[in-house]
This record gives structure tokens, C-alpha cells and sequence, in this order.
């Protein structure tokens, strides 16, 4: 490493590109620090000035400090995989799912004790309910997903992530952009587009990066050493690039000013709401599902040790997956004003999106047969497993609420709530956490820390997951019901505010099922920490690593 | 076995398979979405539905900033019970000049798509301050802060220019007197009352705060609610010409 | 996939042949439940594609085989709704507010539909079962202040009260302080003659002639002779300790200071009539009406 280098050191094309453009950017962004026509706008270009200053300085140090030569390709016939920014990413993770879990049980102690909106401004509900939303999905899942393609793409085309500074711009870049996106959501900046909201800018920054994302990700596949793309990339693909097209359609805006923070978007009325249900509801499919079926397809026959069920499953289940996706957003607009004929469209490829969800599922438990007795002994395969059980429960639940009559109940209740929920924490929460406990061990190159403490997360979240969907379940049927009883006279029964208090016991179970899954993240961070942190102890004593904690 | 090798040109090929990934993922959005652009049957034909007045569209804007969609619908579906509780179902056209559109998808309050003059200022001001002051079982936050903050004017022309870029159809003078006719709206004696109504019928023109002086982020908040489906009189609306 | 020859031990099935970081690939075929359960979701679509409108096309878009709409459906709803009880609300519509007080049918169909429409509509107001709050009038006692006979709460509910209805009942407490016709001295005192009426104790020092000068000067043209108040105005009894905003001194001196002028919106344009009449008859239950 340290012996002087053959060729002179020059600059990468991207080192080259970048630091000039981040000086420029500071420039800009002082600009509008100094002009700018809100405080939240000021804030943001305050934070993008000094971010981007840091970002010029750290790749000049870090070219003054690398060596002439780039990292190698290869060592010893071997891939040299780039781990550095799947480490950061999975961190990130960690912390922004406890940030995310404890902001959602907080709004969910605000529906059952209002008090606790302490009527702030920036503590109210409707401004902490898109931090939950996006800081779970965007800010956890986000980086759960970018760190895993980061290491599945590797792994599986046997090469080292296209770019050097590239990988790092992305999970970085993206990390800036969930800070922008959650600091604006608690100063009042939103566009009102549900899990779209961020503004005009941070769009435009999240753009860039995502793009770079996608590039980052195609090279890799295009250099890599197995001739087959494996089923899990395919996934990842189409997620990166559905997610871009989506961002694209859904937040096309103008700003006020180039100096303001406010924007209106260019799409109005009904078909403003078509665009955002194509986008919200492909958030789910590309987001929460592609992007975790991949996730599945790598670390569940990984763990098992067990090929994957059914190549042809694969096959049929992904391109009719995504396909029929598409179709399926106007089932959020049930009976609105939206045309008739787009809602029987909507209606009907749920529908027929049932078997394509099912078949991720199938090709997911089935790849255990021949090791089910694994998941006595192995918590973090049950883990993944029981992910998977979750996707089953929603994708069936899902086609169901879209069949009109079923959703003119559900829809506008608690029902959906619970429905996101059991997507949310039983799938796509359990496959991340599966994921984290093979990843941060494999990264830092050690055993797990302890493996009781993950069955300990496993049955304390899986009793809060049950906890919460049951409550929502019977506060969302209730609450329909009631909406809509008529007495035998022909007069509806009951007003609005009494279906609100009817509410107040299930969303005290809610809240109580919100903290069980907390404190099992919790647990998890600890076990992860650990593991990481025994790497110096192991240096330092050589000693066993697998005694349980306590 | 053989047409299950025909896959291999997309697992080989990096760029074919995301050539085939955005075929796939384009005809389901194209299909759905491009139809509501040009189908006529979209967007009834209703008389009355206008641009919001400044003070509204401030009021619009305080509305999206702090989250109200999120428990309150603005939708009445063409069901029976909806009608009764909320009153006739919602049109597309009703919400027409809405960027973005505030439907909501979750009814944690009740609908308020036809609040508007359901209660008195007072009652607003009242319940958006302290809601459990006056219905002591409401879970709705409350926002004292909006009484004391002026509604920022420094862009309010430009607000109406941008929204007429994206489609509303604002004309150069209500461009050009946005400033006087946000402060006009909270002053019953303004001298530019009367043009201003003829620019904005039907809009309320009160001191929806009580307070005298600029408008407040209550007075425009309150403005934008009392007017929720006001503008369209259904009595004149031709129920049999939009079945679709 | 040209050749497999390679087996998993452990199910007996081929592989694909190919291997990515250790995981390989079954050839397991579809299974056939599935496959027959997403052609039987794919029939069904098709199915309900030709019966309900489904796809657009140039001009229009495709009708179904009955021409079914959400719009048209949810009128036929209501109708139903009004043939179940049209009939009934029919003759409630018809009957005077006097013929449903005397039967005992018509009036409790009468409360029935009053109490479900006030639930939604007046309670935010005037609280669930019309407890009221404050500026909210109670409505289960027997004070009114616009008159607690049926045909006046009628009248109350159809135009409100100061709200822009033309017919509206109108009329206000004037702002005495705001308006300089007291000065501030003068309000106090005329606050503490107020209390005095209803026999709350009155601050030290207070002038009780004063008090019931000032008063007479200034309020007996609505509140009377002896404040017992005038439906008329809309003017409240101030001797018979019920209150509206509140009997302490500080209130007091806000209300005669600034005045008041509470807002009851006006119901005939946003309810239809019989359903006001109802209403009239539930709210005068309530009160024990006079
Ligand atoms: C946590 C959920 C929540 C949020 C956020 C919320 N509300 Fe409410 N809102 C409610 C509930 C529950 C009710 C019914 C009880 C009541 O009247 O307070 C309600 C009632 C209302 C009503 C009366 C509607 C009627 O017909 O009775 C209005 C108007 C209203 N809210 C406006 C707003 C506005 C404006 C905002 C944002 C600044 C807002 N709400 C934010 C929950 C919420
Ligand atoms: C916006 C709040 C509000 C709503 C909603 C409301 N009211 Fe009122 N109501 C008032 C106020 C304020 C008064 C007192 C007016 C005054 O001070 O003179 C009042 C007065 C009345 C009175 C007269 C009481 C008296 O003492 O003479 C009746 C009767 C009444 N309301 C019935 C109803 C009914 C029935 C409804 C629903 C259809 C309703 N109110 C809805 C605010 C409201
Ligand atoms: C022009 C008629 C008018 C005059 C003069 C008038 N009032 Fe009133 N007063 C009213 C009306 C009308 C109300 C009820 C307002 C409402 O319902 O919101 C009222 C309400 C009140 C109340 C509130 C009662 C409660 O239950 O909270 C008090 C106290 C009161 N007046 C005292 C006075 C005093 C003292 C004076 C003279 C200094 C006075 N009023 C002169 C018309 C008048
Ligand atoms: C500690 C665990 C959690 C708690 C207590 C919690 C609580 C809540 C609450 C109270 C709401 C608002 C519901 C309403 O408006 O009535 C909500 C919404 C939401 N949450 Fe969570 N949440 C948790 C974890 C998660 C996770 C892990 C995810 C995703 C990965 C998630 C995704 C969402 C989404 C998408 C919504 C919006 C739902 C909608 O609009 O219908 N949540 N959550
Ligand atoms: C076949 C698969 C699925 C279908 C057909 C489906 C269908 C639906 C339906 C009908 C709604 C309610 C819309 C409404 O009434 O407002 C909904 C809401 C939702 N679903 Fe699913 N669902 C599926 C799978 C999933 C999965 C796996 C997740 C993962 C987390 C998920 C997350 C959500 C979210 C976040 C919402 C709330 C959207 C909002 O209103 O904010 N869904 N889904
Ligand atoms: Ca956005
Ligand atoms: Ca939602
Ligand atoms: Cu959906």
C-alpha cells in the first residue's frame, strides 16, 4: 500500500467534476442562504452551503491522501469488493428506523391523548405524520434497499461497484436528501402529495442522485463476470428505474420563486390525483415490494442455504408483478370523482395482481423445503420467513380492499392503516431486519453478536405487529360500520365525533404495539452495535464472541 | 423447456432488460392517466367554480403546510350515506384549480369538502386554537400560532402567476391586485371592495379573525374553509348530463 | 440452460445449471394452482370488463353491458332511502308544528330525525345532547333567548341568528368601551351592578346607585326594565344566573366592553324543510320547550 507508485496520480473524471461543481453549488446556495424569502428555504440552502463545501473539501483530501493508483479491480483473482458505502447505508438504516418507529408511535399516542401535540407548529400531527411515513419508507427502507443491491449486485456478478466516487455520492447524497426532505416536513414544508411531499429542490437533488443510483447499478451489471443476471438484480433494476420514472411523473412543480420553498404542482384536480395514486400506489409496488423482493431472493437462500424454488416462478411472477402494478392505482380512489371506468380498471388488476404477489411469496417459502428445521434454530431466517408469511397476508388483503364494495367500506378507516401496517412492519420491517443481521455481520466480517437477543426481537415485535394490526383491523371495520348504520327508521345512526371516541381504546393498543416494536429495534441496534464494536475486542483479546449477552 | 430459454436475452443482457422493464411498467400509466387529459367527460360542466381569491389560496396553503389532509378528506363519495352526512357527493370539477389536489385518503376528522358556511367564523377561530374548547372530544391538534402570524405577502403576485402557468385561469388583473385584494377580503370597509367582488363572486368578504389589521394565517385559513363547496349550486346542476 | 445435470439431493429436482455467490436455481415447474388461480383472476376481469365501464377510448370510453354508473346508482340509493321513509317524512311535512306535538307517532319520529341530524350538524356547537358552551347557548334549559315556542325555535333554526340570512334575527350588544359610550370606570361598574343582579358578590367600593343609573342610561333599552331580558333582541335575562359567556367580572367587562354577537348560521338553504321542522321539534324537547 505504501509503496510509491509507478504511475503519477491524477484526477478521477469524477473528482474532476465534482469538486469544481460542489464549489459552484456553495456559491449558489449561499446565494440563496442569503436571499432567500422563507426561513425554511434559508435554512435548507444554509445546510446545502455548508454540505456542499464539506463534500468539495473531503474529495480533495481524500485525493490528496489515496494513493496514485485506484483501488484495484481485483486482488488475488478475487473481486475486490467496495464495502465502504454499504457500511454507511446500513447504519443509516439503523438510525433512521429507530428515528422513524419512535416519530410513528408518537403519532399514534397523539390519536389516543391529543395533548401530546403540545400545539407546536413543528409537533403537530399533520406535520409529524409525513416525517413517520417518509422516514420509514424512504429514510429505513431506503437505505436498507441501497445497501443490499449494493452488496447483492457484487456479490452476484462477481465484480467490484462501477465508480469510486459514485457509490459514495449516492448513499450520501441520499441521506442529504432525507435530511432536507424531514427538516422541511417539521418547519411546514410539503407539497401535500402523500409519500411525494418534499419540494421542489429536494426533488430536484433526489433526481440527480437517483439517477447516479441507477447508473451506478447498471455498470455493475453491465461489468459483471457471471454471464446470467440472478433474479434479485432483476428486481432491484426495475425498482430503480420504476421508482425514477414515478418521481419524474408525479412531482413535475414550479416554484414560486427560485428564492421561496412553495411550489405548485403542474397536475390539478382529478388528474392530479390519478398521477399521484400511480405514484403512491407504485411506491408500494417498486419501493416496498420489488425492491424487498430482491432483498428476499438474495439473503433468504443465502441463509437457508438452499437453491432458489422456481426459476420459471421467477420469470412469470416478475414481469406479470410489474406489469400489473402499474394498473392498480386508482384502487386509492374508489368512488372519488375519478371516471368510473379508471376505478373498474384499477378494481380489476388488483385483482389480477393476486397470483404474481403470491408467486414472490411461494418462491420464498418454498426455497426452505428440505431446511424448515432451520427455523428452530436460526431466528434470523424466521425472521426473513415470517417476512414473507406477512407479504402473503397483505398482497391478499390488498386485491381485497380494492374490490369496490369492500373498499367503500375501508376505505378513509383505520382498515387501510392496518393494512399498511401489516405490509409495513411484518414484511417489509422483518425482511430488513433479516437483512441487517446477515449484512453487518458479513460487512465487518464477524459472527453476530448474540442470537438470543434476535429471537428476543422476533417474538417482542411480532407480538407488537400483532398487536397493532388486530387493533386497527376492529377500529377500521368499526369505524366504517358506523359511518354508514342507518336505524330502522331510515336515519343514520351515529355522528361523526361519536365514531371518534369509539376509536380511543384501539388506538391506545395501536400505541402499545407501536413501543413493542420499538423496543425490538432497539434490541436489534444493541446486537448490531456489538457486533460491530467486538471487532476491537476480538483484536484485543481473541476471545469468544458468541456468548450471549447478560 | 425451450420458450423458458427465450428469457435468457433478458438475463444476459443488461440494457435489453431495462429496455423491457420500462415497456412494461409505461402501458399501464399511459393507458390510465393520458384518457383524463383528453376524455371530455372528465371534468363536468358546472357554472360557478372560480379561482381562489388571495386570501384563500394563502389559506389553501396553510392548509397543505400543516398537514390537514391527512385527517380530513376533501371527497364526498356517491354514496348514501356520505350524501347525508356531508352533502352531494364531490365533482371532479370542484376541484379542478386544486394544485395539488387535497382529496385525502384518510377520514381521521370528518369530510370537509362542504364546510364551508356550516359554522361561523367564531367557531373556527375558536375550535382552530383549541378544537377540544368547543367539541371536547375531537383528537384534532390545535394551532394558536396561526392567530399571531401575518399571512406572508411578499409573493403573492407571483403565487397567482405560477398558478396560472400550471392552468388556473387568473387574469392579469387579479395578477396585478393580488396584494390589495388579499388585504381588501379581511375589510369590510376597503374602498377596493367592489372590485374586488366582481373580480371574486360569491367570495366572502369578513374580518374572519375578529381582529382588525392584516390578514392573519386564522383569517386566511378561515376564509379558504368557509368557502369549501360554495361555489356550485346544485339546484342548477345537471345531475343526468354527468353519469359516467 | 442447455444442459442440467445438475441435481439438488435434496428435492430430486434439476437446477438451471447456473450459480450466483453459492445460490442456484431450481427447475421447478409452475405450480398449477397458481397458475389456474391467475387465468381464473384474468377470466374474471375480462368478465367484468364487458358488464362495467372499463376502457377508454378515443372520445369515450367503454359503457358495459348496463351502463352502470357510481352516480346513477347512489341516486337510486336515495330514492330507496326516501321510499323507506319518504312516506312518513311526507305527512311530518304536512303536519303543523301543533299536529306533531299532539301525536305521539308524528312526534317521535320527529325527535328521531332531529336528534340524528343534530348530532352532525349542531352539536359542535351546542355540544352533544345541547349541553352548550361558552357562546354556545345551552339548549336543555328553558331560557331562550330568542324564544323557546316551537314556531320561534323554528324561525331560530331556518334563519339563524346574525347570519347574513336576510331573514335572520339581528340585532347586537353594543361595543360600549370600543365604541367610547363608557368609559372604563363606568363598564366596571356596570359589570358589578350586573353580578349584583343575580346576586354574585360585587368588589369592594362598588357604587351600587352608580351601577343601576349607568344601567338604566344605557342597557333596559333591550335587556328591560328589570334585565329580565327581551326575545325580541335576542337580549338575555341577566337575573337568572344562567350565562352565555360568563358572569366573573373580566368577562363581564369584555362583553360590555366589546360587545357580542354570537352567530347561529342559518339551516333552510344547506337542510331541507321538513328536516328543519324536525329539528325545531327535537331542540324543543330538549328544553322543555314553552
Ligand atoms: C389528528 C387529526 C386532525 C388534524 C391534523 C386536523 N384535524 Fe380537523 N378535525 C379532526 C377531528 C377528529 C375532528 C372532529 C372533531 C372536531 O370537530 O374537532 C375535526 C374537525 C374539524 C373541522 C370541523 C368539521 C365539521 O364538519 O365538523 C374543521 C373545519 C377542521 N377540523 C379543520 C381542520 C384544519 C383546517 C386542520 C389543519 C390546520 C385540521 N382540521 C387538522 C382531526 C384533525
Ligand atoms: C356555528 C355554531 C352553531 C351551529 C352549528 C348551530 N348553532 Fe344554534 N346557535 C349558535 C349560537 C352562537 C346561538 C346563539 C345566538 C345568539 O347569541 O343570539 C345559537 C342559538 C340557537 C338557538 C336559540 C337558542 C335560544 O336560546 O333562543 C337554537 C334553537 C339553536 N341555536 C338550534 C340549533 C340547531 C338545531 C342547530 C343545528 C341545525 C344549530 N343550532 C347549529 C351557534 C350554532
Ligand atoms: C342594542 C341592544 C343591547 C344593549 C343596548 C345592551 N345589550 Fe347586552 N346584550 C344584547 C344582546 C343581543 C346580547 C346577546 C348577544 C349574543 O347572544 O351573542 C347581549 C348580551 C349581554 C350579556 C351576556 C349575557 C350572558 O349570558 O353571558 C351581558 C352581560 C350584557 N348583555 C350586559 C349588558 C349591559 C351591562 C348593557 C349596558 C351597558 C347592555 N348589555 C346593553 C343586546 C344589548
Ligand atoms: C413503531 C412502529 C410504528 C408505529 C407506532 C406507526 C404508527 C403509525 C401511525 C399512527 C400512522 C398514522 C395513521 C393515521 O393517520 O391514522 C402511521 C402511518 C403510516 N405508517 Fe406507520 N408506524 C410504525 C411503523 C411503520 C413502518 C415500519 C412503516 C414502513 C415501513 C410504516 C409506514 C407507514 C405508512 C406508509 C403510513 C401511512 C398510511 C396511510 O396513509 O394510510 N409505519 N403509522
Ligand atoms: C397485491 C398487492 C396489494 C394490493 C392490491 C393492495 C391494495 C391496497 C388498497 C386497496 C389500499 C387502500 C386504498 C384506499 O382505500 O385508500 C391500499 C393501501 C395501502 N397499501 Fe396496499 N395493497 C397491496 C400490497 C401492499 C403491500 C405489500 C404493501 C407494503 C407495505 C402495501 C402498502 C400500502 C400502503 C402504504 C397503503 C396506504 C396508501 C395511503 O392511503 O397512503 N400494500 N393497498
Ligand atoms: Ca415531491
Ligand atoms: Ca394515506
Ligand atoms: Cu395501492
Amino acid at each position: 500500500m505504501t509503496s510509491p507508485s509507478p504511475v503519477a496520480k491524477s484526477m478521477t473524471i469524477g473528482e474532476a467534476v465534482l469538486v469544481p461543481l460542489f464549489a459552484a453549488t456553495a456559491f449558489l446556495c449561499l446565494f440563496g442562504a442569503a436571499m432567500g424569502h422563507d426561513t425554511a428555504y434559508v435554512f435548507h440552502a444554509s445546510l446545502a452551503t455548508v454540505a456542499s463545501l464539506a463534500a468539495a473539501f473531503v474529495i480533495l483530501n481524500h485525493y490528496y491522501d489515496r494513493p496514485a493508483q485506484l483501488p484495484p479491480q481485483e486482488i488475488n483473482g478475487r473481486p475486490n469488493y467496495n464495502l465502504g458505502p454499504i457500511k454507511f447505508s446500513a447504519w443509516m438504516a439503523v438510525f433512521w428506523g429507530i428515528a422513524g418507529f419512535a416519530v410513528g408511535l408518537l403519532i399514534a399516542s397523539q390519536l389516543a391523548w391529543p395533548a401530546l401535540n403540545f400545539d407546536l407548529p413543528w409537533t403537530s400531527f399533520g406535520r409529524l405524520r409525513p416525517l413517520h411515513t417518509s422516514a420509514v419508507v424512504f429514510a429505513f427502507g431506503g437505505n436498507v434497499l441501497i445497501a443490499t443491491s449494493f452488496y447483492v449486485v457484487q456479490k452476484t456478478c462477481r465484480t467490484r461497484l462501477a465508480g469510486e466516487l459514485a457509490p459514495w455520492f449516492v448513499v450520501v447524497g441520499y441521506n442529504f436528501f432525507i435530511l432536507i426532505a424531514g427538516t422541511g416536513y417539521l418547519l411546514g414544508v410539503t407539497q401535500s402529495k402523500e409519500y411525494a411531499e418534499p419540494e421542489w429542490y429536494a426533488d430536484l437533488w433526489l433526481t440527480i442522485v437517483w439517477v447516479t443510483y441507477l447508473l451506478v447499478f447498471l455498470m455493475t451489471l453491465v461489468k459483471r463476470q457471471e454471464p446470467h443476471i440472478f433474479v434479485a438484480n432483476w428486481f432491484y433494476l426495475a425498482f430503480i428505474v420504476t421508482i425514477a420514472v414515478l418521481h419524474l411523473g408525479n412531482n413535475p412543480a414550479l416554484p414560486v420563486s427560485l428564492l421561496g420553498s412553495k411550489s405548485y404542482i403542474a397536475w390539478g384536480g382529478v388528474q392530479d390525483a390519478m398521477f399521484q395514486w400511480w405514484y403512491g400506489h407504485n411506491a408500494v409496488g417498486f419501493f416496498l415490494t420489488a425492491g424487498f423482493l430482491a432483498i428476499m431472493y438474495y439473503f433468504i437462500p443465502k441463509r437457508a442455504e438452499r437453491p432458489v424454488y422456481s426459476y420459471r416462478l421467477s420469470i412469470i411472477h416478475f414481469w406479470a408483478l410489474i406489469f400489473l402494478y402499474i394498473w392498480a392505482g386508482p384502487h386509492h380512489l374508489h368512488y372519488t370523482a375519478l371516471p368510473d371506468w379508471a376505478q373498474t380498471l384499477g378494481m380489476t388488476f388488483s385483482i389480477m395482481l393476486w397470483m404474481p404477489s403470491w408467486g414472490g411469496m411461494i418462491n420464498g417459502l418454498m426455497t426452505l423445503s428440505g431446511a424448515w428445521d432451520r427455523l428452530r434454530t436460526d431466528p434470523v431466517l424466521r425472521m426473513l420467513v415470517v417476512s414473507v408469511a406477512f407479504y402473503g397476508m397483505a398482497t391478499f388483503e390488498g386485491p381485497m380492499m380494492s374490490i369496490k364494495v369492500v373498499n367503500s367500506l375501508s376505505h378513509y378507516t383505520d382498515w387501510t392503516v392496518g393494512h399498511v401496517h401489516s405490509g409495513a412492519l411484518g414484511w417489509v420491517g422483518f425482511v430488513s431486519f433479516g437483512a441487517l443481521y446477515c449484512l453487518i455481520p458479513w460487512l465487518w466480517n464477524r459472527p453476530l453478536y448474540s442470537l438470543k437477543l434476535v429471537n428476543w426481537h422476533f417474538w417482542i415485535s411480532t407480538i407488537g405487529i400483532v398487536l397493532y394490526i388486530s387493533a386497527m383491523w376492529v377500529s377500521g371495520i368499526l369505524q366504517g360500520l358506523m359511518w354508514r348504520a342507518y336505524t330502522s327508521l331510515g336515519f343514520l345512526e351515529y355522528s361523526f365525533i361519536e365514531s371518534v371516541e369509539a376509536m380511543h381504546p384501539f388506538y391506545i393498543i395501536r400505541a402499545a404495539g407501536g413501543a413493542l416494536f420499538l423496543i425490538g429495534a432497539l434490541i436489534m441496534t444493541f446486537n448490531l452495535w456489538m457486533t460491530v464494536k467486538a471487532q476491537s475486542a476480538d483484536q484485543a483479546q481473541g476471545a469468544g464472541l458468541l456468548q450471549p449477552a447478560e | 423447456m425451450s420458450l423458458w430459454n427465450r428469457h435468457k436475452i433478458f438475463e444476459k443482457n443488461s440494457i435489453i432488460l431495462i429496455a423491457g422493464i420500462l415497456v412494461v411498467i409505461a402501458i399501464g400509466g399511459l393507458v390510465e392517466i393520458a384518457p383524463l387529459f383528453y376524455l371530455k367527460s372528465t371534468i363536468e360542466k358546472v357554472d360557478g367554480v372560480r379561482p381562489y381569491t388571495p386570501l384563500e389560496l394563502a389559506g389553501r396553503n396553510i392548509y397543505v403546510r400543516e398537514g390537514c389532509y391527512l385527517c380530513h378528506s376533501q371527497m364526498i363519495r356517491p354514496l348514501r350515506d356520505e350524501v347525508e352526512r356531508y352533502g352531494h357527493y364531490s365533482l371532479a370539477a370542484e376541484s379542478m384549480y386544486d394544485h395539488p389536489f387535497q382529496w385525502g385518503s384518510k377520514r381521521t376528522g370528518p369530510d370537509l369538502a362542504r364546510v364551508g358556511a356550516k359554522y361561523s367564523d367564531e367557531w373556527h377561530v375558536t375550535h382552530l386554537i383549541d378544537p377540544r374548547a368547543i367539541v371536547p372530544q375531537s383528537v384534532m391538534p390545535g394551532y394558536p400560532s396561526l392567530a399571531n402570524t401575518e399571512v406572508d405577502q411578499i409573493d403573492m403576485e407571483a403565487h397567482l402567476r405560477t398558478s396560472r402557468v400550471v392552468g388556473v385561469p387568473y387574469t392579469d388583473d387579479q395578477i396585478k391586485n393580488a396584494v390589495a385584494d388579499l388585504k381588501a377580503q379581511v375589510d369590510p370597509d376597503s374602498p377596493n371592495l367592489e372590485a374586488f367582488q366582481k373580480r371574486y363572486p360569491k367570495a366572502g368578504v369578513r374580518n374572519f379573525d375578529g381582529k382588525a389589521g392584516n390578514p392573519t394565517e386564522l383569517d386566511a385559513l378561515v376564509a379558504y374553509l368557509q368557502m369549501l363547496g360554495t361555489l356550485v349550486d346544485f339546484k342548477l346542476y345537471d345531475e343526468k348530463a354527468n353519469l359516467r | 440452460m442447455t444442459e442440467h445435470d445438475d441435481i439438488d439431493s435434496v428435492s430430486g429436482r434439476s437446477t438451471t445449471g447456473h450459480e450466483w455467490d453459492g445460490i442456484k436455481e431450481l427447475n421447478t415447474p409452475l405450480p398449477r394452482w397458481w397458475i389456474l388461480s391467475f387465468y381464473a383472476t384474468i377470466l374474471w376481469a375480462i368478465g367484468y370488463w364487458i358488464v362495467y365501464p372499463a376502457w377508454p377510448l378515443i372520445t369515450s370510453n367503454t359503457t358495459g353491458l348496463f351502463h352502470y354508473s357510481t352516480r346513477a346508482s347512489v341516486a337510486e340509493d336515495l330514492a330507496d332511502l326516501e321510499k323507506l321513509r319518504g312516506e312518513k317524512m311526507a305527512v311530518l311535512g304536512n303536519a303543523s308544528l301543533a299536529e306533531i306535538e299532539k301525536d305521539p307517532a308524528l312526534l317521535a319520529l320527529a325527535r328521531a330525525r332531529g336528534k340524528t341530524v343534530f348530532a352532525d350538524n349542531c352539536a359542535p356547537c351546542h355540544g352533544s345532547g345541547g349541553a352548550g358552551a361558552k357562546g354556545y347557548p345551552n339548549l336543555n334549559d328553558d331560557e331562550w333567548l330568542w324564544g323557546g315556542s316551537l314556531d320561534q325555535i323554528l324561525q331560530t333554526i331556518q334563519y339563524g341568528a346574525r347570519s347574513g340570512h336576510a331573514k335572520t334575527h339581528d340585532s347586537q350588544m353594543l361595543a360600549f368601551g370600543r365604541d367610547g359610550i363608557l368609559k372604563k370606570g363606568e363598564i366596571v361598574t356596570v359589570a358589578n351592578y350586573v353580578r349584583s343582579l343575580s346576586g354574585l358578590s360585587t368588589a369592594p367600593g362598588f357604587d351600587a346607585a352608580a351601577g343601576k343609573k349607568l344601567f338604566t342610561d344605557n342597557c333596559t333599552s333591550c335587556h328591560g326594565e328589570n334585565a329580565k331580558g327581551n326575545q325580541e333582541l335576542g337580549a338575555p335575562d341577566l337575573t337568572d344566573r344562567i350565562w352565555l359567556y360568563g358572569s366573573d367580572e373580566a368577562t363581564l367587562i369584555e362583553t360590555i366592553t366589546n360587545g357580542r354577537a354570537g352567530v347561529m348560521p342559518a339551516w333552510s338553504g344547506r337542510l331541507d324543510p321538513v328536516t328543519v321542522k324536525a329539528l325545531a321539534v327535537y331542540v324543543h324537547s330538549l328544553g322543555g320547550g314553552k
